[in-house]
C-alpha cells in the first residue's frame, strides 16, 4: 500500500494503480478524456498532466531535508500524464499549482480549436465531458480566428451509432473499446495532425450487440445514438436508477423520462453486475412496451363478448367472485418471471391463504441465441430465480403439454395468467390453453392475443411504474424505483421528475403525459384480500419486502436502504458484505443529486400521510 | 428651518406653479386606441422567432425553454438536411405564462428568438394564447431595430478569472 501525496494530502494507493485512479478513488478528480478504468491508458489527450516528484536522497540513501526538517522533493522537469504514471511509495503529486492549471488551459484551447462548438445542435450537450471541462479547466476564450477544419458529419457507422468527425477529440476510447472489450476492431484513426479522424475499415460496419456503449464512452458528441437522435435535450429528462428487465443478468440502468414517456435507457455502473456496459437489445427493446400498446384500465368481458373498461373496485370484485365460483383444485395459475420478488411473495401468500390447492406453473422464456459470454444470458426474464426461490414448493412441476391436457380435460377450469402472453411464448399450445379454459383471467401490461380472449384483464404495472426488487441469475437481489407516474400513484415527494413534469399545470399541453390505471400485482392481491375480509396491511412495496425478508430465508435482514447502499445483495449473503469497489462514472447529466434519496424521502412522506 | 420654510406656503405655491405649467404645456400622454404607440428597439414585447431569407434560424436547442422562468416555451426538435441539422418541429409559447422578461432572447445562441414590438395581445380562450410556429415566425426585415439594439448592448462578457491575471 504505497502512500502518495497529492497537493500534500496523503493517500493510500494500491500497488499498480496509476496516480489518476488512486486520486479518483479518494475523491480527487484529475481531468481526463482518454482514460477509462476498463481499458488501456494511451495518454493521448494530455489533460491529466500533473507535476510529479520524489524526495531527494543523499548518496548514503537517507532523505535530504531542508532547514525545517521536511524532505526536499525533486520534481520532474516536465509534467507527466497521471493516467499512465504508476504510484510508488512517497510519490509527490502537485495538481492545484499554476504550472498544471496553465497546461490544462492550453490543452483545452487546443482541443477546442477544431471543435465546431455546435452545442445547440449536439445531442451530447448537457452531459458532455468537454463542456464540463471547458467550464472547469479552460480560460473560456479562444484566440483562434482562422477557419476551422471541416470533416465528414453524420457518418452512419452501424445500425445504432452515428459519427460526427468534426466533434471528435481523438481520445480513442471507441477504438480501444472495439478492440479490447468487444474484440471486434473495425475502427481506427486515419490521417495525421489536426486532420486525424476515425474511419471504419472498408467493407465493415460497427455492428455489434454491444455497439451502443460507445455513446456513453465518447466524452463528446461525436458518437450519438440513432434511436435517441434529437428526441429531447438531456436536461429536460429525469434519470431514474433502475434495473433492465431484458434478461436474467439484471444490468443496472438509468431510465430517461420526459412527459411520463421513456425516451432512452442507458447503463449505470455496477461493478458487481454489468460493470459499465449494457447490450443494445436491452436499450432498444426494453422501453417501447412501456410507452405503447398498454392496457390503461382493468377490462371485463361483457355478455356480448367485448372487453369494457371498469373501475378497479369492480374488477377486483369480479376477480374474487370468479375465484370463488370454482373449486380451488380447478384453478391453474401461470406465473411470469417478470414479476418482482414482492409480487411473487404476495402471490404466495394469496395462494396459501385462499386457494392452496391451485396448480401454479412458472413460465420460463429461454432464448439460446440471445446468450453470449459477455453479459447476455439465455433466460429472458429478469426474476425467474427470485420467483422460483419465493414460490418454492407452491410451484408444480408440469410441462406445457401436461398443463394444456389438464385444461382441455377440464381438470382446470379457471386459468389465471400473470404477466405473459401465452401465445407469444408457448405458440400453439398457449393458444389452446387460452381457448380451452372456461374462465381466463389475465394480469398483463400490454395488449396481446391472450388479453383479447380473456374474461377479465387486470392492468399490470411495468417495471418502470413500480418499486420492487429483481433477483438476477447469480441470485443478486437488486432494488429499483418507479420512473413513471400512474393514475393510481401520482407524483410524490422524492420521485425523480424533470422540471417540466414537476412544474407543469393541468392546462399545459405538454405536461404529465399518459397516466394509466395500472397496479403492481401485490397491490391488487392486497386489495382482493381486503374484499375477502382480511387486512394484509401492505401500503407500499417496502412493507411487502419487510414481510418477505422475515419469511423467506434467502432474503433475511435485507432492506431497500441496504440494497441501495451495497448495490444489490446476493441471496443469503447479507452478513458477508463484498469488498468495496470503486464504481467509476465517466460523465452524465449534472448536477445529479444523490440518487437514492428516493427511499428515505418516500418513507418520510408515507409517515407524514 | 427659518420661519418661511416652517410655513410651507412658498413651497406649495412653487409646486402648484409646476402643476399649472404642465397643464398648459405640450401633452406627453398618448391617446392609445386612436393613436398607436411605436416604441424603439429597446421595447420587450411579444417574443417571436426570426425568419431568415433561407428559413428559420432556430435549431431547437431548448435553451430558451430551459431558462424560461414561468415555463412558457416548449420546443420539440427534428432532423433536416440543411447544414444545421436540427430544427424545431414544434415551438410553442404560452402567452398566458410569458412574463416578457427577455431571458429567452438573451440566452439564444443563434439570435433566433427576439422580443418584438408587438404589444397588442388579445386572446379569447386559453388555447388560442398558445402560439405555434406559424404565429411566431417573423421575417428578419421587421426585426432590424431590435437586432441592432441587441448588438449594441452585448449583455455578457466572460469575467476574467483570478488565475488568468
Amino acid at each position: 500500500m504505497p502512500t502518495i501525496y497529492i497537493d500534500g494530502k496523503p493517500i493510500e494507493a494500491r500497488e499498480g494503480q496509476s496516480i489518476l485512479e488512486a486520486a479518483l478513488e479518494h475523491g480527487i478528480e484529475i481531468p481526463h478524456f482518454c482514460w477509462h478504468p476498463a481499458m488501456s491508458a494511451p495518454a493521448n489527450c494530455r489533460i491529466c498532466l500533473v507535476k510529479v516528484g520524489m524526495p531527494r536522497r543523499k548518496p548514503d540513501g537517507s532523505f535530504e531535508t531542508d532547514e525545517n526538517g521536511n524532505p526536499v522533493i525533486q520534481y520532474m522537469p516536465k509534467l507527466q500524464p497521471s493516467c499512465r504514471y504508476p504510484v510508488s511509495e512517497g510519490l509527490h503529486v502537485l495538481f492545484q499549482v499554476p504550472e498544471v492549471i496553465e497546461s490544462q488551459h492550453a490543452v483545452m484551447e487546443f482541443l477546442l480549436i477544431n471543435h465546431p462548438l455546435d452545442c445547440p445542435i449536439c445531442d451530447e450537450a448537457g452531459e458532455c465531458k468537454l463542456q464540463e471541462y471547458a467550464y472547469f479547466y479552460s480560460r473560456g476564450k479562444s484566440r483562434f480566428v482562422e477557419e476551422k477544419n471541416h470533416k465528414p458529419k453524420h457518418v452512419i457507422w452501424g445500425p445504432n451509432v452515428i459519427f460526427d468527425a468534426e466533434r471528435c477529440i481523438s481520445c480513442s476510447r471507441c477504438i480501444r473499446y472495439a478492440d479490447e472489450i468487444l474484440h471486434d476492431p473495425v475502427i481506427d484513426f486515419v490521417d495525421r495532425g489536426d486532420h486525424v479522424t476515425i474511419e471504419l475499415f472498408p467493407g465493415t460496419q460497427f455492428d455489434n450487440p454491444y455497439s451502443m456503449n460507445v455513446i456513453e464512452l465518447c466524452p463528446v458528441g461525436a458518437l450519438t445514438s440513432r434511436d435517441f437522435r434529437f428526441k429531447a435535450r438531456v436536461w429536460e429528462m429525469s434519470f431514474t436508477p433502475s434495473v433492465c428487465p431484458g434478461c436474467a443478468r439484471g444490468c443496472n440502468m438509468y431510465v430517461g423520462v420526459l412527459h411520463n414517456q421513456i425516451l432512452r435507457l442507458q447503463p449505470r455502473t455496477n461493478m458487481y453486475v454489468n460493470q459499465y456496459w449494457m447490450c443494445d437489445a436491452g436499450r432498444l427493446t426494453q422501453y417501447p412496451f412501456v410507452n405503447e400498446n398498454r392496457i390503461d384500465k382493468p377490462l371485463v368481458c361483457t355478455e356480448n363478448g367485448t372487453l369494457t373498461e371498469v373501475s378497479w373496485e369492480e374488477a377486483l370484485d369480479t376477480f374474487w367472485n370468479k375465484l370463488q365460483s370454482v373449486d380451488a383444485k380447478e384453478i391453474g395459475i401461470v406465473v411470469s418471471g417478470m414479476l418482482t420478488n414482492e409480487d411473487a411473495f404476495a402471490l404466495r401468500r394469496f395462494i396459501q391463504e385462499y386457494i392452496p390447492a391451485a396448480t401454479v406453473m412458472l413460465m420460463t422464456v429461454e432464448d439460446p441465441e440471445f446468450e453470449d459470454d459477455f453479459l447476455r444470458v439465455r433466460d429472458r426474464r429478469p426474476n425467474t430465480r427470485g420467483v422460483q426461490t419465493i414460490l418454492g414448493d407452491v410451484l408444480a412441476s408440469l410441462s406445457v403439454e401436461e398443463f394444456r391436457a389438464k385444461v382441455e380435460s377440464k381438470q382446470l377450469k379457471l386459468v389465471w395468467v400473470i404477466g405473459e402472453d401465452l401465445e407469444q411464448v408457448w405458440g400453439e399450445e398457449g393458444r389452446k390453453i387460452a381457448d380451452g379454459a372456461d374462465t381466463l383471467i389475465v394480469a398483463a401490461s400490454n395488449v396481446s392475443s391472450t388479453t383479447q380472449v380473456a374474461d377479465l384483464v387486470l392492468s399490470l404495472a411495468t417495471y418502470a411504474e413500480m418499486e420492487g426488487t429483481f433477483t438476477n441469475i447469480d441470485g443478486r437481489v437488486q432494488h429499483f424505483i418507479p420512473a413513471l407516474t400512474t393514475a393510481e400513484r401520482p407524483y410524490r415527494w422524492g420521485m425523480k421528475a424533470s422540471r417540466w413534469d414537476k412544474m407543469g399545470a393541468w392546462n399545459d399541453r405538454w405536461s404529465h403525459g399518459p397516466q394509466r390505471h395500472c397496479r403492481p400485482l401485490w397491490q391488487m392481491l392486497a386489495a382482493t384480500a381486503s374484499i375477502a375480509g382480511h387486512s394484509w396491511n401492505y401500503r407500499k412495496a417496502a412493507d411487502v419486502f419487510a414481510d418477505l425478508a422475515q419469511t423467506v430465508e434467502g432474503f433475511a435482514r435485507m432492506t431497500y436502504a441496504l440494497l441501495d447502499e451495497r448495490r444489490g445483495i446476493p441471496l443469503g449473503k447479507v452478513d458477508e458484505p463484498e469488498p468495496p469497489v470503486f464504481h467509476y462514472d465517466s460523465h452524465r447529466l449534472k448536477p445529479e443529486s444523490e440518487e437514492y434519496r428516493y427511499v428515505q424521502v418516500y418513507d418520510k412522506a408515507e409517515q407524514w400521510w | 428651518m427659518t420661519f418661511w420654510e416652517k410655513l410651507y406656503l412658498p413651497e406649495i405655491a412653487r409646486g402648484l406653479g409646476i402643476t399649472f405649467k404642465m397643464l398648459i404645456g405640450p401633452k406627453m400622454t398618448i391617446q392609445y386606441p386612436e393613436e398607436k404607440y411605436h416604441p424603439g428597439g429597446y421595447y420587450r414585447g411579444r417574443p417571436v422567432l426570426v425568419l431568415d431569407e433561407d428559413g428559420e434560424r432556430c435549431v431547437a436547442c431548448g435553451l430558451c425553454s430551459r431558462v424560461c422562468p414561468p415555463l412558457a416555451i416548449e420546443v420539440r426538435a427534428g432532423e433536416t438536411d440543411r447544414e444545421k441539422e436540427r430544427y424545431p418541429v414544434k415551438f410553442e409559447i404560452n402567452m398566458l405564462r410569458c412574463i416578457f422578461c427577455g431571458l429567452c432572447e438573451e440566452v439564444c445562441p443563434e439570435e433566433a428568438i427576439v422580443m418584438s414590438k408587438d404589444l397588442e395581445m388579445v386572446f379569447e380562450n386559453r388555447e388560442s394564447a398558445i402560439l405555434g410556429k406559424e404565429k411566431l415566425l417573423v421575417p428578419v426585415a421587421q426585426l432590424q431595430d431590435r437586432l441592432e439594439y441587441l448588438r449594441m448592448h452585448q449583455y455578457y462578457e466572460p469575467p476574467a478569472r483570478a488565475q488568468d491575471a
